[in-house]
């Protein structure tokens, strides 16, 4: 029998189904890839081999564009989405009549699947007959010029990732602009009341009521795509699959890659690689927002 | 200054309208036209769709084509539909159980097993799942490559999110009703249960929202931990299509629109619900 308790009515046993599951699936794992990260590894039988996994990873040509690759994906991604999320967000609090409209449209691309806006883009970018391409050709030509327009995906250098960040951006930014919206709606009426009486012109509230105050939801958006940013896989995986080559090669998509050659154990390392950057990047970042969050 | 206030307000009214006309035309074509050239390329013949342009087909074969891609296969795109109901439902009805009580406790309860929790959450948020290492946890336990297994993978991959969310509109509830249930002997499970639970109905909307179309939608995790044919679920299937369909790009668009229109039909039926939803249950801070 349990003893009823009178101190606390709130059950410490509410903690153990999510406790349970992510000490099972998450925790354990987290812990058992320092360790797998050191061994060559077939999933039945493990030896360990020290560091060399991590050396084999590092002397890889395609790991420094790997690298390279994610950070400019997910800084690209992120920076276009908390910028043009606050722009369309500040648009979609006003009165306007299109609001509703476009709210909803904007809104929808989330909820529809990664894979299948991967390969409709690809198609619109296809650098031959592709929409997008067809169209930069037709308007050259009334300016009286020949263009092939860019190859998005299959260009030799830093365009195919780029494409994909852009992609990534149509996709997600729908919900950016709505924990902007739910950020501003917070903002109390009498600020932009009191600053109005005061003269000032509504670019002029954007900048310097709407922006401070607004912070605490540009920071959720920051963190949340940034991360997501680092993290992501499917849709450069649908568009490109890392290709042509290597070039838009992520983590992710390496890590991926020696998984499926049975490369276990340089698989996990790589994940523990990606674990390192993540933390690296996105912890500081969080206490530096955090920090000013309090200063303001 | 009410003449004044009359001449802004006709002059912002005429800037309103050009406002309105740039916001839906910059919409239509960045985000209506994508999914039209979806739709008339699903509803063209092999060789039209082959020429991907926007130009309407000559000839509607939108539901002929969907009917060919659902009975391909030997009917794999149903079996696929199977598979991602029952994943999604299963995921998203423990995952909001699950995370709920936990937000409840997090908040309620000042200790140290919240505080570690948290800590939990936030990292959790943040740092990327271990693959390999999961897989083999997974297999110990008889649970890689079977729905189980992956239902219950998406619900420890969602808890934190959902975590997070509940905790913080748990915040806006007062404590009062808790105490004025506990005065009254209702404690514990029943406590969370029988009262909290059912005051959180707008959050839980929207995690259940958010949670739906990222399970569903979810092509990543089936991909390590639920590999095998008759396991696929839609977007498997979908990815799997691009080679089959490589010079078949209607039946490849078809299967697009296929998966899309479970989203969309959600989206006509609980728009409002969904975009109201979404704003009264997001982060603060």
């Amino acid at each position: 029998m349990k003893k009823k308790g009178i101190k606390s009515p709130y059950a410490s046993s509410l903690f153990w189904p999510a406790g349970i599951i992510y000490i099972i699936l998450f925790f354990i794992p987290t812990v058992l890839s320092l360790f797998f990260s050191l061994t060559r590894w077939t999933l039945q039988e493990w030896e360990f081999i020290g560091i060399e996994n991590f050396k084999l990873y590092f002397s890889e040509e395609n790991l420094r564009i790997g690298f390279r690759n994610t950070i400019i994906y997910a800084v690209v991604s992120s920076g276009l989405k908390v910028i043009f999320a606050l722009y369309l967000a500040n648009f979609l609090s006003s009165k306007l009549r299109s609001t509703g409209f476009i709210r909803s449209v904007l809104f929808f691309p989330t909820l529809v699947s990664t894979i299948g806006v991967g390969i409709t883009f690809s198609m619109l970018m296809n650098p031959y007959e592709g929409v997008i391409n067809n169209t930069i050709k037709s308007v050259a030509a009334v300016f009286g010029k020949t263009t092939d327009g860019p190859g998005w995906l299959v260009d030799p250098n830093l365009l195919p990732i780029l494409s994909i960040a852009i992609v990534d951006v149509w996709k997600g930014v729908g919900i950016a602009t709505l924990i902007y919206i739910a950020g501003m709606a917070a903002i109390p009426r009498d600020y932009y009341e009191a600053s109005s009486i005061d003269g000032a012109s509504p670019r002029q509230q954007f900048y310097k009521v709407t922006i401070p105050l607004v912070r605490p939801a540009m920071f959720s958006v920051i963190i949340l795509s940034f991360v997501g940013g680092l993290r992501s896989f499917d849709l450069i995986w649908a568009m490109t699959g890392g290709g042509p080559g290597f070039i838009s090669d992520v983590l992710a998509s390496i890590n991926y890659k020696q998984y499926t050659s049975g490369y276990y154990g340089l698989s996990t390392a790589g994940n523990v690689i990606l674990f390192v950057l993540v933390s690296v990047l996105v912890f500081p970042l969080s206490r530096y927002l955090n920090k000013k969050e309090v200063v303001m | 200054m009410f003449k004044r206030e009359k001449a802004l307000k006709s002059k912002t009214k005429y800037r309103s309208i050009w406002a309105d006309i740039i916001g839906v035309g910059l919409t239509i074509i960045i985000f209506i036209l994508p999914f039209y050239f979806l739709v008339v390329n699903a509803a063209k013949g092999t060789s039209e769709s082959f020429r991907l342009n926007m130009s309407p087909p000559k000839k509607w074969l939108l539901f002929h084509n969907i009917g060919k891609v659902v009975s391909d296969h030997d009917w794999h795109v149903l079996r696929s539909t199977y598979n991602s109901f029952i994943l999604t439902v299963f995921s998203v009805f423990f995952l909001v159980i699950i995370s709920g009580m936990t937000g409840f406790v997090m908040h309620r309860k000042r200790n140290r097993t919240s505080t570690v929790a948290n800590w939990l959450v936030l990292t959790a948020l943040v740092i990327p799942p271990a693959i390999v290492p999961t897989i083999w946890v997974l297999q110990r336990l008889h649970l890689y490559k079977t729905l189980a297994g992956m239902i219950a993978i998406e619900v420890a991959y969602g808890l934190a999110f959902a975590i997070l969310i509940f905790r913080n509109f748990i915040g806006t509830i007062p404590k009062e009703i808790d105490e004025a249930a506990i005065v009254d002997g209702c404690t514990g499970w029943n406590l969370y249960f029988r009262i909290i639970f059912p005051l959180l109905k707008p959050v839980t909307i929207t995690i259940g929202i958010i949670a739906t179309a990222g399970i569903f939608n979810d092509f990543t995790n089936p991909l390590y931990y639920l590999p095998g044919d008759e396991n696929a679920t839609l977007q498997q299937t979908l990815f799997a299509y691009v080679s089959r369909y490589s010079t078949q790009y209607n039946l490849l668009f078809s299967d697009i629109l296929y998966i899309t229109a479970f989203p969309l039909l959600a989206f006509i039926f609980f728009n409002k619900r969904i975009v109201s939803g979404m704003t009264a249950g997001s982060i603060k801070g």
